[in-house]
C-alpha cells in the first residue's frame, strides 16, 4: 500500500475501517502489517484520496 | 520499564473513556487511563455538537469553558432550499451545544484525575497480555518504552479506530455501507447563522450522508460533511463535495479555513455479539455506538464511560469480570441505546436510496407538519403519515 504523506490528514479513519484490522496509525505515520489482503477498501474510504495500491492503474 | 498494576485499565482518552475512568476511579477502582496523543481532545476528529440533557444524564455540570456556542435550534435544508427550522421551543432538549472538544475532553479527564485515576500520555496498547488464554493485561507503550500494564479488566476507548476490541476477541468491523468518510472545515469569515445548527441532506450534497454547519461563535463554524461508505471511491470523495458547497453556498464566499479535520463514523447499530468479553468491554465509537442517523457520538460516548463503572464497580464486589459478569453492561447498554440506534440505523438506510426530488419532498413534508415537541421520533411519525415507504419495516420502533 503507498501512502501519499502529503495528503493523509491521519484522521485513523481507515484503521477502523480495516477488516483485517490491518493498518496502524501512531501520530502522522501510517503503517500496514502483513494481514493486508489488499482488498482496497481503505483506498475507496480515504476522505482525501491519500492511499493507493502498488501495482494498480 | 517496570510493569504497573491496577483493577481497570482504559485505554484511550476521549469522552468514553475519561467518563469510564472518572466513573470507576469515584467508585474506588483502581484505575489507569492511557492515551496514545502527547495531548487529551486533540487534534480533532468531530463536528462538536452535544445535546444539553446528555450531561444531566451523566450527572455532569458543564463547565463554561467547555461550550463554544449554545444552540437556539437547528435547520434542515433539502437540495432545492426547503429548510425546516426546529426552534429550541419545539426541539426543547434535543438542541444542544457546540462544545470545544480539546477542553471538553481535558475537562472530563481531569475529573477522572481528581477521582483517583492516574493518566498517562503518549502510551498505547499494542497488544493484550495473555495467561492461560486469559486476558489479563495490556502490552503498551509508553514514551517509547515498551510497558506492560496488568489489569483484571481493560476498557476499550479507542474510538472508531477500535483495535483493542479486535485484539481482545470483540468483532467490531463494520460493513462498507456503515462507514460515512467524513471531512470538516473550521472555517472564519463565515456568514451562516451563529445560532442554529443546519443539517443539508441530498444525494447531490452529500450521498448516503448529510453536510452540516455547526456555528462556533463569531463568524466561525464547523462546515462538514460525511458520505456513504457505498457511495465512496476515487472521484466521489468527500472532500470534492465539500469544496463544491463552499463554492456555491454565497454564505461562505469571503470564508477561510482555519484548521482541517477528517474521520470516520460508524453508522451500524450497535454490535450484534455484544460490548464485552472475558476482562474486556468496549465503551463509545470503539463500541460502535454512534448514532447511524445523526453521525452524534459524545453523547453516547459519555453514558456507556458512566455504565461501564457501575458495572465495573460491582465486578470489584464480586472480584468476576467474567463475560458473564460484564453481561450486565451490554443489558445496560442494549436498555439504554439499542431500540435507538436500530431505528435511526433503518432510517439511514431508507433516506440513503432516495434521490433529491424525493429529499426536497420529505423536507417539505416536515416543514408542513404540525409537530409540537420536536425529535427524531416526532419527524419520522409525520413522515409515516404521509410517506409511510420510508419507515417501512421499522414502523414498530416508531
Amino acid at each position: 500500500m503507498i501512502v501519499n504523506t502529503n495528503k493523509c490528514l491521519h484522521c485513523g479513519g481507515c484503521v477502523g475501517s480495516c477488516p483485517k484490522n490491518a493498518i496502524f496509525l501512531c501520530d502522522t505515520i501510517l503503517t500496514f502489517n502483513s494481514d493486508c489482503n489488499r482488498c482496497g477498501r481503505c483506498v475507496r474510504l480515504c476522505p482525501v484520496g491519500a492511499l493507493s495500491m502498488e501495482g494498480a492503474q | 520499564m517496570n510493569p504497573l498494576r491496577c483493577e481497570v485499565l482504559v485505554v484511550g482518552a476521549g469522552p468514553a473513556g475519561g467518563m469510564a475512568a472518572k466513573s470507576c476511579a469515584e467508585k474506588g477502582i483502581d484505575t489507569i487511563l492511557i492515551e496514545k496523543k502527547p495531548e487529551i481532545g486533540a487534534p480533532l476528529r468531530c463536528a462538536e455538537g452535544v445535546s444539553k440533557k446528555m450531561f444531566k444524564e451523566i450527572g455532569v455540570e458543564p463547565k463554561p469553558e467547555w461550550i463554544r456556542a449554545d444552540m437556539k435550534g437547528a435547520v434542515i435544508r433539502s437540495p432545492d432550499g426547503t429548510s425546516f427550522q426546529l426552534d429550541e421551543s419545539k426541539a426543547g432538549a434535543e438542541v444542544g451545544y457546540v462544545l470545544e472538544r480539546h477542553l471538553f475532553d481535558k475537562g472530563i479527564s481531569k475529573l477522572a484525575a481528581e477521582a483517583g485515576a492516574r493518566i498517562y500520555l503518549r502510551t498505547w496498547m499494542t497488544g493484550p497480555i495473555k495467561e492461560n488464554g486469559k486476558i489479563v493485561g495490556a502490552h503498551c507503550v509508553s514514551m517509547g518504552e515498551p510497558l506492560d500494564i496488568y489489569c483484571d479488566c481493560i476498557v476499550g476507548a479507542d474510538g472508531v479506530e477500535s483495535q483493542v476490541g479486535r485484539w481482545c476477541g470483540i468483532d467490531t468491523n463494520l460493513k462498507l455501507g456503515d462507514i460515512e468518510p467524513c471531512i470538516q472545515y473550521r472555517m472564519a469569515g463565515c456568514e451562516c447563522s451563529m445560532d442554529f445548527c443546519e443539517f443539508i441532506l441530498g444525494r447531490s450534497v452529500a450521498p448516503g450522508g448529510y453536510l452540516w454547519i455547526f456555528p462556533k461563535g463569531d463568524g466561525v463554524a464547523n462546515v462538514g460533511i460525511g458520505i456513504g461508505g457505498t457511495f465512496a471511491k476515487d472521484g466521489v470523495r468527500p472532500k470534492q463535495f465539500l469544496d463544491k458547497f463552499i463554492a456555491e453556498d454565497p454564505r461562505f464566499r469571503k470564508a477561510q479555513i482555519l484548521e482541517i479535520d477528517a474521520g470516520f463514523d460508524s453508522t451500524c447499530p450497535g454490535l450484534e455479539d455484544g460490548y464485552s468479553t472475558d476482562n474486556v468491554l468496549l465503551v463509545g465509537d470503539s463500541a460502535r455506538l454512534i448514532d447511524p442517523l445523526t453521525g452524534g457520538g459524545i453523547g453516547h460516548a459519555c453514558v456507556s464511560g458512566m455504565y461501564a463503572g457501575e458495572v465495573l464497580a460491582e465486578c470489584k464486589k464480586k472480584g468476576d469480570y467474567s463475560a458473564e459478569a460484564l453481561k450486565a453492561y451490554d443489558r445496560k447498554i442494549r436498555d439504554r441505546m439499542e431500540d435507538g440506534l436500530y431505528r435511526d440505523w433503518m432510517a439511514k438506510e431508507k433516506l440513503a436510496e432516495l434521490d433529491d426530488e424525493t429529499i426536497n419532498e420529505l423536507v417539505k413534508i416536515m416543514s408542513t407538519a404540525d409537530i409540537e415537541h420536536v425529535n427524531v421520533q416526532n419527524l419520522l411519525i409525520a413522515i409515516k403519515d404521509k410517506y409511510p415507504k420510508l419507515v417501512e419495516g421499522f414502523e414498530d420502533l416508531i
